[in-house]
C-alpha cells in the first residue's frame, strides 16, 4: 500500500510542484513583506500581553496561596514537548472599553493529554477572579465573551470528538449581569447542555477544582463524567457563605461548607481529593489515560510529512496587507503544502476559483482558494470539485481572498444567483471537514461560499492583515453615496465599517477561532486535519451510530 | 625448548565442565575454546541468562538461587559431569574451589578435578595445621594461636597472650570472610561470635584462629605452580595490598619496590611451602609483609586459582587456565623457573556493585546500563624475552627484558540487563592493563576506568579512579591501611553540580521526550512542543542531588528555534547562570551532544513500589570520566502521600540494603539501649549489624529471620525514652 502510494507520488512529482516565481528582491515584494511583518509584530505583541493573563501581581497573588497559575495549571496537564493549539486568545481584546480582559478571562485550546488530544479549557482566575461576567457595567455587545469562548471550544470539541478538560476555578455567572448570561440559547446554562450532550455522545467531560466554583460554575464539576478537587483550596457549593446566611442564617465557612474533604467524604459531589494542583492534574492525566476507546485513537496520516519546497517566511511578501492588491493563490499553497505539490483540478476553467489537491503535514486536503472575483464558471468548478471531496470524504480547505460574486447584467443573465447558491449549497451540505483560512478579504457572499463562520468550518482562522465584512469599504461607501443624500455620515461610517471589519475585531468577538501568523498556517490547519482524521476514524469505530455529530445527508435540491 | 616433544606428552580433555558462574567461568571457557576443548556450564535458576550460560557448548541448570541449593551441591555437578560426558571439572574461584570432599568425591568417580589433591586442600584449607607445615618446611609465620581448643576463654586468654591489636580468623577461611580485628579486650567477645557466626555459615565451621594483627602490613602473594612431577615453579608475586572491608579491589604485579633479593627470597619460600604439601596446579601463597621490618610471614596458601591471576598472565605472557588444563592433562609445567619472564607492570581493578562512600557495603540490582572500554587483548599478550637465548638454568632473577606494548583486558561475566543479586559475590567486572612500567600501566586503567559506566547499582569505579590517580599510591607506597590513612585523598567533598552538568542534564529530559522522526507521525506527535503565534515552549527542570536532603535546583529551558535553547539555571546559592542558544541533540538515546562534548546520560527509575519515597534518578557521565547522579524530585504530593503511608519515627531501623535478616536481636516491648545490636542483615555474603540510634522500648518488629527483605523496609521501630537524645 505504502510503496503503491509512493510509487505514484514519484510518477505526480514533477507535474505537481508548484514553480515560483516570486521575487524577493523587488521592491513591491519588501514592501508588502515590511507591512505584513509590521502587523504580525503588532500581533505578537498583543499576544503576549494577553498571555500575561490578569498581570504580575494578580499572579503573585494566586502563588502565595500555594497555587499554580492558569498557564502552569495547563502545562503541568499537556504532555511534554506536544503541541498545543490555542483558541482565540485574544476573545474580549478591546471588547469592553476601560477594562482589560485577557482572553476573556478562560484560555482554552487542544493539547495532548496522557497521548490523547483533549479540548483543555482552563479558568484564569487572575482575570476577575475567573467569573463568568459580562465584565462591565456598560457592555458594549450583550453577548459575554468568556462564556461565548466557553461554548464554542465545546462546540469543536464535540465535532472531533475531543474528552474535555476543565480545570475549574470560577465564581460562576455575576448575579448583577444575569441577564447577559443567564437567560439566553447561548448563555451560561449553554455550557452545561452541551456536557450533558457530549456525555450522552461518550465524549468524556472530566472536571477538576482548583478554587472556588460556585452557583452555576458548581455544576461544570457537578455535570462532569468525573471529577477531581483540590483539598483546602477548591471549593464547591451554589451559594458562598454569605448567601447561606442571608438565605438561613446559618454561618458556615467556605470549606465546611463546599470544601474537598466535605465533598469527597460526605456529598460524593466529587471524585478524586487532590493534595495540591499539581496531584489533581496528575489524577486527570490518569483518568484520561485510562479512557479506552472513549479517548479516541491516534490516526497517522497517510503519506509522509515533506516541508514546502519554499520558505513560509515568504508568505508576507507575497501577501502583503493591502486587500487591493491582487496575489496569485497559488503561491500561497507552494509555501502551506507538503513538497509544494499541488494536483490541481479544472485549472483552465473558471480560474477565479483555484482547486486541486494537496497533503498538509501528511494528510490528505482538498484546497478552494480565490484568484479573484467568482464567476459562474468559478461557481460551478468549486461546486464540482466540493462533491467530489465530499465522495471521496477528503477533508476541504478554504483559503479565501475573495471580494464576492460578479454583479452586473451579464452576470446575472447566466443566472450567477443559482450558480453560486449551488456553491453554498455544496459548501453547507458537503459531508466532510471544512476548514477555512481567511488570508486576505472575505466579503459579501463569498464569505458564504468560501465557508465563513456560518457555514460552521471545524475551524476558521484570520490572517493578522485579514478583513470581514459584507463589501469592502471602499466599495461600501460608494453605495452609501449613491443611496444616501448625506455625506457628512459616509466618512464616519466608512471608519466604523473599516474598524469593523478587521480580523482584531473580529476574533475579540469569537467570529472566528484565533489569528494566526502567515507561517503557522501550515502547522495549524496540519493539526487539524489530524483532529478531523481522528474524529472520523473513531465515528467509523463505533458500533452503535445511532447519534452522532456528523451530518450525514445529501445536498438536497441543487437549482439548475 | 622446554615443552614435551609432542610425542610424549598427553593430551588434553575433549570437554570440561565449568563448575562456577561470572567472570572466572568465562574465562576458563574461553581458554577452553582456544585449544579446542568443549565446555559445559551450570548455573542457578537466577542465572539462567548469564554469559557463562551462553558461552558454553552446553548448559545444565542445578537448582534454585541460593548457592548452597546449586553451585555447592557437589552431588548435581557430577550428575551433570556423567550426563555431560565431560572428564575433568574445573571449580573457578570461591563455591568448591577448595572443597577437599568434592575433589575427593569426583577423584571416586573417576573426573578429573583441575585443582590440587584434596590432601593439600585439606592441609592448607585449616589455618592452624597449614601453620604447623610451614614452620615445618622453614616459612616464616607470624606469631599466634592455632589451637583446636575453641573455648572462647581460652581464645581470649590467648589474645592477651599475644598482645592486640589481634586479628580473629575462620580456620577454614578465605576471602575476609569470618575475619574481624580486635584493637581491645572490649570488642573481643562479640567479634568473635560474629566471626564464627560468619564462618559457620560460608565454610560450615565455626574454627577460628587468633593471631599477631601487623600494623602497617602490605599483602604480598605468590603466584606458583606445580605439575605431578615435582615440578614447582613462581609466577613471581603480586601485591594486593590496597584492601576495603579486608577484600582486595586493586592487585599488581609484580609489588612495588621490592629488591631483587626479596623477590628471590618470596618466590623461593613459596616454592617450599607448594612442595610441603606436595601440591599441583595453580596455587597462591599469601604472605604479609611488615612494612617497618621488610619481614614477611606466611598467612595461607589459596589452592585454586585466584581473582587477581591476571596480572600475574599479563607479566609473564602466559595463560593460568592453560597451565591447569596441562598440569591437570598430567603434563609437565610448560617452563622451567629461569624461563618465566617478568615484563613490565600490571594492575587489576575489580569493579563492585557496593557504595565506597557508605563504607563499601555491597549494592544489588540490575545492571540496567553498562558501557566498557574497548578491550586490547583477550588473553595475555605472549612474551618473547630478548635474552631467551643466554637464559640460564640456575638464575634466581626473573627475565624482564621483553618489548611490549601497553594493553588492556577487561574480564566480565555479565552483560548489560544482569542481575547482580543478593545472592552472589557483588563483583560486576575487572578491568586489567599492562604498561612498559607502573605509570603507564595506571595511566591506561584510569583512562579504562574513566571509560567504563554502569548504571543500576552503585559501584565502586569512580572510587578506583581517584585510588589510581592518587599520589601515594603512584608512588607505590602501598599498605593494607592504605584507604584508612588516606580517606580524605579518596573522598573529596562531592564538588557541586556545574550550571553546564545541570543544563546537559535539563537538555537530555526535554529532548529524550521527542518520539523518534520518520514514519507515519501525527503533527500532534512530530511537532514537538510546538506553539504559535510567537509564544514559545518553556520548560522548568527541577534537580537535586542524589540525597534526600538536597535543596532542588531549577532549570529553565525556552526551546528557541529548532534543537536550540535558551537555559537559566537557578541554584539554591549564588547568581543564576544563562546560556543562549545553546544546540543541543541526542546523538543516541544515552548520549547528549551539548556544549561541544558528548554527555552520556542515564535514566534510572524508581521501583515502582518506592515511588512515594524515591524519585528518578539521573546519571551523568561528563566527558572526563566524572560520574554526577541527580535526582527528579518526586512531586511534593507524592512525597505527601508517602509520608501517609510511611509515618518515620525517630528510632526506627530500616534495610541499607537488600538484605537477609540473619537474626532479629529483639522482640516487642523490650527495652533497648543505644548502640545495642537489633538486627543482623547479610547481603552479598557480608553481615551488617544494625544498632539502635536511641535508648527506649520496641514499638514494633517488621521482619522476621531468614527473611529477605528490600532496601529501605522498616525492621524495628523503636521509641526513643524522654531523655534519650
Amino acid at each position: 500500500m505504502n510503496s503503491l502510494r509512493r510509487c505514484t507520488r514519484r510518477k505526480l512529482h514533477h507535474a505537481s510542484v508548484i514553480p515560483s516565481l516570486v521575487s524577493t528582491s523587488s521592491p513591491e515584494f519588501r514592501k508588502r513583506a515590511e507591512s505584513m511583518d509590521t502587523i504580525v509584530a503588532d500581533l505578537q505583541t498583543k499576544l503576549a500581553h494577553a498571555r500575561q493573563g490578569g498581570g504580575p501581581k494578580a499572579a503573585e497573588r494566586m502563588q502565595s496561596k500555594g497555587k499554580r497559575l492558569p498557564r502552569e495549571r495547563l502545562s503541568l496537564l499537556l504532555d511534554p514537548n506536544t503541541p498545543f493549539l490555542e483558541l482565540s486568545p485574544l476573545a474580549a481584546h478591546g471588547v469592553y472599553p476601560g477594562e482589560n480582559i485577557p482572553g476573556a478571562g478562560i484560555i482554552t485550546g487542544i493539547g495532548r493529554v496522557a497521548g490523547r488530544e483533549c479540548m483543555i479549557v482552563v479558568n484564569d482566575a487572575t482575570v476577575k477572579g475567573g467569573s463568568y461576567y459580562p465584565l462591565t457595567a456598560t457592555p458594549v455587545d450583550d453577548d459575554p465573551k468568556q462564556v461565548k469562548k466557553h461554548i464554542r471550544a465545546q462546540e469543536i470539541a464535540r465535532e472531533n470528538r475531543l474528552p474535555c478538560i476543565y480545570i475549574v476555578e470560577s465564581g460562576g455567572a455575576a448575579l448583577p449581569h444575569q441577564a447577559n448570561v443567564f437567560p439566553d440559547r447561548d448563555h451560561f446554562g449553554r455550557i452545561f447542555y452541551n456536557m450533558a450532550q457530549m456525555s450522552a455522545l461518550g465524549i468524556p467531560q472530566i472536571a477538576s477544582v482548583h478554587g472556588i466554583s460556585v452557583a452555576g460554575g458548581a455544576y461544570v464539576p457537578a455535570m462532569a463524567d468525573e471529577n477531581i478537587i483540590v483539598r483546602e483550596q477548591g471549593r464547591i457549593f451554589l451559594a458562598g457563605p454569605p448567601l447561606v446566611k442571608a438565605a438561613t442564617g446559618e454561618e458556615i465557612d467556605e470549606e465546611t461548607l463546599g470544601g474537598g474533604q466535605m465533598h469527597s467524604c460526605e456529598s460524593g459531589v466529587t471524585d478524586h481529593l487532590a493534595r495540591d494542583d499539581e496531584h489533581a492534574i496528575a489524577i486527570a492525566r490518569g483518568i484520561v489515560g485510562d479512557l479506552g476507546a472513549a479517548g479516541g485513537s491516534v490516526v497517522p496520516p497517510a503519506a509522509f510529512s515533506e516541508d514546502p519546497l519554499y520558505p513560509p517566511s515568504e508568505l508576507h511578501g507575497i501577501v502583503g496587507t493591502d486587500p487591493r492588491q491582487p496575489f496569485d493563490m497559488r503561491d500561497v499553497i507552494a509555501r502551506i503544502v507538503d513538497g509544494s505539490r499541488f494536483r490541481e483540478f479544472k485549472k483552465e476553467y473558471g480560474p477565479t476559483i483555484v482547486t486541486g489537491f494537496a497533503h498538509i503535514l501528511g494528510y490528505e486536503v482538498g484546497i478552494i482558494a480565490n484568484n479573484g472575483i467568482l464567476f459562474s464558471p468559478s461557481a460551478l468548478k468549486a461546486t464540482h470539485f466540493i462533491q467530489l471531496c465530499s465522495q471521496r470524504q477528503i477533508p476541504l480547505l478554504f483559503l479565501v481572498n475573495v471580494t464576492g460574486y460578479m454583479v452586473g447584467s451579464k452576470a446575472e443573465k447566466g443566472g450567477i444567483a443559482k450558480d453560486g447558491a449551488k456553491m453554498v449549497r455544496a459548501v453547507a451540505c458537503a459531508n466532510v471537514p471544512k476548514f477555512t483560512v481567511i488570508v486576505g478579504g472575505s466579503f459579501g457572499a463569498g464569505n458564504y461560499g468560501m465557508a465563513g463562520r456560518a457555514y460552521s468550518p471545524r475551524f476558521l482562522w484570520m490572517w493578522p492583515n485579514a478583513k470581514v465584512s459584507v463589501m469592502g469599504s471602499g466599495q461600501l461607501s460608494q453605495v452609501m453615496a449613491t443611496v444616501s443624500r448625506d455625506p457628512s455620515q459616509h466618512a464616519s461610517l466608512k471608519a466604523e465599517i473599516e474598524s469593523q471589519s478587521t480580523a482584531l475585531y473580529s476574533t475579540a468577538r469569537l467570529w472566528d477561532d484565533g489569528i494566526i501568523q502567515p507561517t503557522d498556517t501550515r502547522d495549524v490547519v496540519g493539526l487539524g486535519l489530524a483532529l478531523a482524521a481522528r474524529g472520523r476514524a473513531d465515528m467509523h469505530g463505533l458500533a452503535h451510530t445511532h447519534s452522532t455529530t456528523q451530518w450525514e445527508g445529501g445536498f438536497g435540491v441543487f437549482r439548475m | 625448548v622446554h615443552n614435551l616433544s609432542l610425542s610424549t606428552r598427553r593430551p588434553h580433555f575433549d570437554k570440561i565442565l565449568i563448575a562456577n558462574r561470572g567472570e572466572i567461568a568465562c574465562r576458563v571457557i574461553r581458554t577452553a575454546k582456544k585449544l579446542g576443548i568443549k565446555t559445559v556450564s551450570v548455573y542457578s535458576e537466577a542465572d539462567a541468562n548469564s554469559l557463562h550460560v551462553l558461552e558454553a557448548d552446553e548448559a545444565y541448570c542445578i537448582g534454585p538461587a541460593p548457592s548452597s541449593e546449586s553451585y555447592l551441591r557437589i552431588d548435581k555437578i557430577i550428575e551433570v559431569s556423567r550426563k555431560s560426558g565431560a572428564q575433568a571439572v574445573h571449580p573457578g574461584y570461591g563455591f568448591l574451589s577448595e572443597n577437599a570432599k568434592f575433589a575427593e568425591r569426583l577423584a571416586q568417580e573417576g573426573i578429573v578435578f583441575i585443582g590440587p589433591p584434596s590432601s593439600a586442600i585439606v592441609s592448607m584449607g585449616s589455618k592452624s595445621e597449614s601453620k604447623n607445615i610451614m614452620l615445618a618446611a622453614g616459612v616464616p609465620c607470624v606469631p599466634g594461636y592455632h589451637g583446636t581448643n575453641q573455648d572462647p576463654k581460652r581464645l581470649f586468654s590467648e589474645a592477651e597472650k599475644i598482645g592486640y591489636p589481634v586479628l580473629i580468623k575462620a580456620i577454614h577461611g578465605g576471602g575476609g570472610k569470618g575475619m574481624r580485628v580486635v584493637s581491645n579486650p572490649s570488642e573481643f567477645m562479640d567479634a568473635l561470635e560474629s566471626a564464627k557466626r560468619e564462618s559457620l555459615k560460608a565454610f560450615g565451621d565455626d574454627g577460628v584462629l587468633v593471631e599477631k594483627f601487623i600494623e602497617r602490613p602490605r599483602h604480598i602473594e605468590v603466584q606458583v605452580f606445580a605439575d605431578t612431577m615435582d615440578g614447582v615453579v613462581s609466577l613471581w608475586e603480586r601485591d594486593c595490598s590496597v584492601q576495603r572491608r579486608n577484600q582486595k579491589i586493586i592487585e599488581e604485579a609484580p609489588a612495588p619496590g621490592l629488591s631483587p633479593e626479596l623477590r628471590a627470597d618470596l618466590s623461593e619460600k613459596a616454592v617450599a611451602a607448594a612442595r610441603a604439601v606436595h601440591y599441583v596446579g595453580a596455587g597462591t601463597v599469601e604472605f604479609i609483609f611488615d612494612k617497618d621490618t621488610q619481614k614477611f610471614y606466611f598467612m595461607e596458601m589459596n589452592t585454586r586459582l585466584q581473582v587477581e591471576h591476571p596480572v600475574t598472565e599479563m607479566i609473564t605472557g602466559l595463560d593460568l587456565v592453560e597451565w591447569q588444563l596441562e598440569v591437570a592433562a598430567g603434563n609437565p609445567l610448560p617452563l622451567t623457573q629461569s624461563a618465566i619472564p617478568l615484563v613490565g607492570h600490571a594492575f587489576e581493578a575489580r569493579i563492585y556493585a557496593e557504595n565506597p562512600r557508605n563504607d563499601f557495603l555491597p549494592d544489588s540490582g540490575s545492571l540496567l546500563y553498562i558501557s566498557t572500554p574497548i578491550p586490547t587483548h583477550t588473553f595475555a599478550p605472549s612474551l618473547t624475552p630478548l635474552s631467551s637465548g643466554t637464559a640460564q638454568p640456575t638464575r634466581r632473577e626473573a627475565d624482564t627484558s621483553s618489548v611490549i606494548a601497553p594493553s588492556l583486558r577487561l574480564e566480565q561475566g555479565f552483560a548489560q540487563g544482569a542481575q547482580i543479586g543478593v545472592f552472589y559475590d557483588p563483583m560486576i567486572a575487572k578491568l586489567i592493563a599492562h604498561g612498559r612500567d607502573r605509570n603507564e600501566a595506571l595511566r591506561i586503567l584510569r583512562r579504562a576506568l574513566e571509560e567504563y559506566k554502569v548504571v543500576g547499582v552503585s559501584t565502586n569505579i569512580e572510587f578506583l579512579r581517584t585510588l589510581a590517580g592518587n599520589e601515594a599510591f603512584i608512588q607505590g607506597d602501598v599498605e593494607t591501611g592504605f584507604i584508612k590513612k588516606h580517606y580524605a585523598e579518596l573522598f573529596p567533598p562531592v564538588p557541586e553540580p556545574s550550571p553546564e552538568l545541570l543544563a546537559q542534564a535539563a537538555l537530555y529530559v526535554t529532548l529524550r521526550d521527542i518520539p523518534a522522526s520518520g514514519g507515519h507521525l501525527s503533527p500532534w506527535t512530530s511537532l514537538g512542543a510546538r506553539r504559535f503565534n510567537g509564544d514559545v515552549h518553556e520548560r522548568t527542570v527541577t534537580f537535586s542531588k542524589d540525597e534526600p536532603s538536597a535543596v532542588p535546583t531549577t532549570v529553565k529551558l525556552r526551546s528557541t528555534s529548532s534543537g536550540h535553547f535558551d537555559i537559566t539555571v537557578a541554584r539554591s546559592s549564588g547568581p543564576s547562570t544563562t546560556f543562549t542558544s545553546v544546540y543541543a541533540r541526542l546523538t543516541s538515546p544515552n548520549t547528549l551532544a551539548a556544549f561541544s562534548q558528548r554527555t552520556t546520560i542515564v535514566s534510572q527509575l524508581p521501583s515502582p513500589a518506592l515511588l512515594s519515597s524515591t524519585s528518578e534518578r539521573l546519571h551523568i557521565f561528563s566527558a572526563n570520566g566524572a560520574k554526577t547522579t541527580l535526582a527528579l524530585p518526586a512531586p511534593s504530593w507524592l512525597l505527601s502521600l508517602g509520608g501517609d503511608l510511611l509515618a518515620t519515627s525517630k528510632g526506627g531501623l530500616r534495610a541499607p540494603m537488600p538484605s537477609l535478616v540473619v537474626e532479629v536481636k529483639v522482640a516487642v516491648g523490650e527495652k533497648v539501649e543505644k548502640g545495642q545490636a537489633v538486627v543482623v542483615l547479610e547481603s552479598m555474603k557480608t553481615e551488617t549489624v544494625l544498632r539502635s540510634e536511641v535508648a527506649g522500648v520496641v514499638k514494633a518488629v517488621g521482619c522476621t529471620k531468614g527473611e529477605m527483605v528490600e532496601e529501605g523496609r522498616e525492621l524495628v521501630d523503636i521509641e526513643a525514652d524522654a531523655d534519650s537524645y
